[in-house]
């Protein structure tokens, strides 16, 4: 059997006996798993890589719900009282709000990689700590859409929640902390989980400022082993279990905020 | 007779959509300590918008309110801490569906009163024996009928040691047969001294518990008078064709 590029002349030394007495297109697969991942380690990149893609999720996923639930807050505040408000917390307000808007225009109305490109080369050119730079843009971006969220979660409560957290003495920013947002978190969870998985599918273009996260590890293995098919199979399914590990987390979160309905 | 005087309301106005709807159109009298005022009347004439600009839920665009004294209207008065000493019960209970009975009741407590944990839960449990569901403290708002909210309500109100209690329209919402759980509850309350300003339309209720019936229309006060006098001798007719049709 004559297998080439290289590792093509090691295998049959490398394989076990049994790997070789198998169909043709069996040991082909062993071949390619050996060659794809084995070989000078080229798994030790996949687990880098998805070392990288996690870790941009998770301080996205922050940056994002932070933004995002100061950004509601400003809105819907704005929204409910801003005609009834007087003097300088009025015009600060407004203030807010208007950059709020400016905000959700311009990053919902432009790619993703868009943004990533220019935080990278124009915004942080300086810089060259692609981690931090890739947590800014995506967190960024997804805070546009987490605020949007969170926003219809806090008007689907109803006003007299307010009220009652109002009547009992509490201020707006406690009644909001205890009641409000509680409530609001609880009915919007399965689109902050679906938010989530957008975010972490939509980090596989960070490669395009050079960070190997995992898709980026994949198609590297593919350029040096001159075989696509298997990395990036293999980073399909990682990606893909990672979300449906993800959704069934959700889903027992749910059903345990849903002990109050009964 | 004015050391009593709890709530002062002085032409009280307030004006929706800058000014082409008044639902309140210079409203002016005195809750005093310990009595039971009911404030009826038709749809619209104003009666809830009333109640809910005694605790500035609604902000009032005109005239003046002293709690104890206090111009609660001013903006710089912290009317949270007013709100503290003014209980509201609400026509749709809007218990907190999130948190147990409990939870309801001892939030405000230890959050605002600084109570600890212990004393707080003390003192929603005895509550929850005099309106009978001390058994149901661990259960959600959703497991519960719609009578037993509205006295976990009264309770949670109560909870907060006020000095008055705003009921606004508390019986509206409940099927017939739970309104009579509610009306002892608020009965027992005023027998037991507490200031009270009730929006309703239980008749039977002005007539047996209030010391004073309010009749408003149109933003108006119409007619105030002691119950007897108020449902026997009603002076304005726009009061005699009002009690005509729901008596």
């Amino acid at each position: 059997m004559n297998k080439i590029p290289p590792p093509g002349e090691l295998w049959p030394a490398i394989a076990p006996e049994w790997m070789l007495n198998v169909p043709e297109w069996l040991e082909d697969f062993f071949f390619n798993i050996y060659k794809c991942f084995i070989y000078q380690d080229r798994y030790l990149l996949i687990v880098r890589g998805l070392g990288n893609t996690l870790r941009l999720t998770f301080f996205a996923l922050l940056l994002g719900i932070a933004l995002g639930v100061i950004i509601s807050l400003v809105r819907v505040t704005w929204d409910k009282n801003g005609a009834e408000m007087r003097g300088s917390g009025r015009f600060f307000l407004r203030l807010g709000n208007i950059l709020c808007q400016i905000y959700l225009t311009v990053i919902r109305g432009t790619p993703v990689m868009v943004q990533l490109l220019i935080m990278y080369f124009v915004i942080f050119a300086s810089t060259k700590n692609k981690l931090l730079v890739g947590c800014l843009a995506f967190g960024i971006n997804s805070g546009a859409y987490v605020a949007e969220i969170i926003r219809s979660g806090i008007m689907s409560v109803d006003v007299g929640q307010m009220e009652a957290g109002r009547s009992l003495g509490f201020g707006y920013v406690s009644t909001m902390q205890y009641i409000v947002i509680p409530q609001a978190l609880k009915a919007v969870l399965p689109a902050l989980a679906n938010e989530f998985i957008v975010l972490l599918k939509e980090t596989a273009v960070a490669g395009y400022i050079g960070m190997s996260d995992l898709t980026y590890a994949a198609n590297t293995i593919g350029g040096t082993s001159f075989e696509y098919f298997y990395p990036l199979l293999g980073a399909a399914l990682i990606y893909l279990a990672m979300v449906m590990f993800f959704t069934w987390l959700v889903g027992k979160l749910e059903r345990r905020l849903r002990s109050s309905e009964r | 007779m004015s050391a009593d005087i709890l709530i002062q309301v002085d032409k009280l106005e307030k004006h929706f959509k800058g000014g082409d709807i008044k639902a309140l159109d210079g409203v002016s009298t005195q809750i005093r300590t310990g009595e039971v005022v009911v404030v009826i009347g038709p749809s619209g004439s104003g009666k809830s918008t009333f109640l809910r600009c005694l605790n500035l839920l609604e902000i009032p665009t005109g005239g003046q309110i002293l709690f104890r004294g206090t111009d609660i209207t001013d903006p710089k008065s912290n009317i949270n801490l007013h709100r503290q000493k003014m209980g509201m019960v609400f026509q749709h209970f809007n218990l907190f569906p999130h948190m147990t009975i409990l939870k309801n009741m001892t939030l405000a407590p230890i959050k605002l009163l600084k109570k600890s944990q212990a004393e707080a839960e003390e003192t929603a449990i005895s509550l929850l024996k005099r309106v009978g569901l001390a058994d149901r403290s661990g259960a959600y708002p959703a497991q519960l009928s719609g009578g037993q909210k509205q006295r976990i309500a009264i309770v949670r109100a109560l909870c907060m040691d006020p000095e008055v209690m705003l009921f606004d329209e508390p019986t509206s919402a409940l099927d017939p047969e739970m309104v009579g759980e509610v009306l002892e509850v608020m009965k027992e309350l005023a027998n037991d001294g507490m200031t009270m300003v009730v929006v309703t339309h239980e008749m039977g209720f002005a007539r047996e518990v209030g010391s004073r019936v309010i009749f408003m229309d149109g933003g108006k006060m119409i007619e105030e008078n002691e119950p007897e006098a108020f449902f026997s001798h009603p002076k304005e007719q726009r009061t005699i064709d009002f009690l005509s049709k729901v008596l």
